[in-house]
């Protein structure tokens, strides 16, 4: 088979007018691929088109146009091949509530074609791997949230399946939760050479568990490569200079921009984000330039690099900008 | 359709119900109530002239049996529209599970509870009195005509489900359909006392055919080319329903 596990080629989704609500062009010709044995992660803000993707790739959707190979196997022509090389943790919780989780997964494993006892055999040892093997008896609904988002993944792993599909696999549980589910998305990807694709829209998440990332924006991939090459590409640092009084007539970003070794500019609210060279010596220039012309300033801040500088950089806006206008 | 699969459902949806206490004793107490308000409102029924039967109870009580499966099948899609709201729903069709079992799955577990409300009635008309003269081949067509009453309109509520994926729409269609088919029938009235267009409208509504079909046979010299005609309907249609309800399914794939 080829060395692509999972490769899309030039989606394209529509999804019709309804009431109150103009035509979504969810994906506009989108095309990603995963090598196999990697965790991919897609980024994105709320609405860029990650679980449509997810739902064309596991067959439950149909894309209107573009084609989709996942495992070798193409996801209309051979929907049934794909159906069981993949296992898919959509991102509301898929467990059913009303029986406990070892008949959740019993009932998967046999779905996928198990005997009884090879079900409860492998249900078993799913339950004792994510740590739950003493609560196996009780009924899901009586689970906290984190326990249920690791009996999800339990049962997208019930048959083995080369592809893992995890949709805002840690949306919604706390801290602790969140890093525990991380550490086992870690251990599936090291030990057992699962392919993975991963939607997020936590930067943190997707700089800790994917090896390579896909930035998606209105159904694009806008960036590709491993958390490092993207964060590298970028020349230099990034400065924030937050203001007492947003900066209306642009007059700021102007004198900023004259500065030597001043990149890009990005407004929002009373911060201005600037990537420049070295930040060392951009700070106490931007600092002069905003006490000559009497400017009051709350704070001044320079980093490395990070994602967010990524997704700014190929979509024009902030992570956070792009969630709230989701 | 894959008999593993159904079986399989089957046993889901089955083990669910026998853990919602609450739910069965609902869906027992109310036909029981039904059976008992209606029997006593309505008992003097039998005196006027050209209505067929001489006991009211003995009447009703087959009509109770599929008022109760049209009612109790109505709620069915409530179950796929808690696996919408959660993702089973999703995680199960990006499975290779057959969606005529699934369907067909859930259906049987509906029609088990259809059999065991049946059973009930019987035994509460039983009780208030009510005797038949046609021993138990009628009983056991009543059973089946009621089980297919609750499959087809169960499947019905499945599709309307998987279209709408709305509680509230679903409990809005279900009850929009299903208390004219029930006046609109002999389930209560006899329909030589009915109004014309009353009986007009009952040649084409699916209860009927169940309540003629019990009727009939549950009768001392049953019509069997009418209990046979009518059941004979009921099937074809219930087979019906149920193909045009799994393929609902892709509709909704085609939503998400």
């Amino acid at each position: 088979m080829a060395t692509h596990a999972l490769e899309a080629v030039d989606l394209v989704k529509t999804y019709p007018a309804g009431r109150k609500k103009p035509p979504l062009r969810a994906l506009d010709g989108l095309t990603v691929s995963v090598p196999e044995g990697v965790v991919l992660g897609l980024l994105g803000p709320n609405g860029a088109g990650k679980s449509t993707t997810v739902k064309i790739l596991t067959t439950l959707s149909r894309a209107d146009s573009g084609t989709a190979r996942v495992a070798g196997y193409d996801v209309v022509r051979e929907q049934d091949r794909v159906r069981r090389a993949i296992g898919y943790v959509p991102q509301k919780s898929s467990s059913d509530p009303m029986a406990t989780g070892l008949e959740n997964l019993v009932l998967s494993g046999r779905i996928f074609g198990l005997s009884r006892q090879d079900a409860t055999g492998r249900a078993t040892e799913l339950l004792e791997r994510f740590g739950l093997a003493e609560h196996g008896g009780r009924a899901v609904k009586t689970y906290s949230g984190g326990m249920q988002r690791k009996l999800d993944v339990a049962l997208g792993l019930v048959h083995q399946p080369r592809v893992l599909f995890l949709d805002e696999p840690t949306t919604g549980l706390d801290p602790e939760a969140r890093a525990d589910l991380w550490n086992e998305v870690l251990r599936l990807s090291g030990q057992e050479g699962l392919t993975v694709l991963l939607t997020t829209h936590y930067l943190e998440e997707a700089d800790r568990l994917a090896g390579q990332l896909a930035i998606v924006d209105h159904g694009k991939i806008v960036a590709e490569g491993t958390p490092e090459s993207l964060k590298s590409a970028l020349r230099g640092d990034s400065v924030q200079v937050e203001l007492v009084d947003p900066d209306t007539d642009g007059s700021v970003r102007v004198l900023l921009r004259q500065l030597p070794g001043v990149g890009e500019i990005v407004v929002e609210g009373n911060t201005l984000r600037a990537r420049v060279d070295r930040g060392a010596t951009a700070v106490p220039a931007v600092l002069g330039v905003l006490e000559d012309k009497a400017i009051p300033v709350v704070a001044v801040t320079v980093s490395r690099p990070s994602l967010d500088d990524v997704y700014l950089q190929h979509t024009g806006r902030s992570f956070r900008v792009a969630e709230e206008a989701a | 359709m894959s008999v593993a699969h159904t079986g399989l459902v089957f046993g889901r949806w089955t083990r669910a119900s026998y853990r919602q206490p609450a739910l069965i004793a609902f869906t027992l107490i109310q036909p029981a109530i039904w059976l008992l308000l209606f029997g006593q409102l309505f008992q003097g029924v039998v005196r006027i002239p050209g209505f067929g039967d001489s006991s009211y109870i003995a009447f009703l009580t087959p009509g109770i049996v599929m008022m109760t499966a049209l009612m109790t099948s109505g709620w069915s899609g409530t179950a796929f529209i808690q696996d919408m709201e959660r993702g089973v729903m999703d995680r199960l069709l990006a499975s290779p599970v057959s969606r005529g079992g699934l369907m067909a799955g859930q259906l049987l577990s509906n029609a088990s509870t259809t059999l065991i409300q049946t059973i009930l009635v019987f035994a509460i008309g039983f009780a208030a009195g009510a005797r038949y003269d046609g021993g138990a081949g009628g009983y056991l067509i009543t059973i089946v005509a009621s089980m297919l009453i609750g499959t087809a309109f169960g499947s019905l509520s499945n599709a309307v489900a998987l279209l709408t994926r709305q509680q509230e729409a679903l409990i809005g269609i279900s009850q929009f359909v299903s208390l004219p088919l029930t006046f609109m029938s002999s389930i209560m009235i006899d329909p030589a006392v009915a109004p014309h267009w009353v009986n007009v409208a009952a040649r084409y509504n699916p209860v009927d055919w169940a309540t003629i079909a019990a009727r009939q046979s549950l009768a001392a010299s049953p019509d069997w080319s009418s209990v046979w005609r009518h059941s004979a309907y009921l099937l074809a249609f219930t087979l019906i329903v149920g193909w045009l309800s799994t393929r609902a399914f892709r509709t909704y794939q085609r939503s998400v």
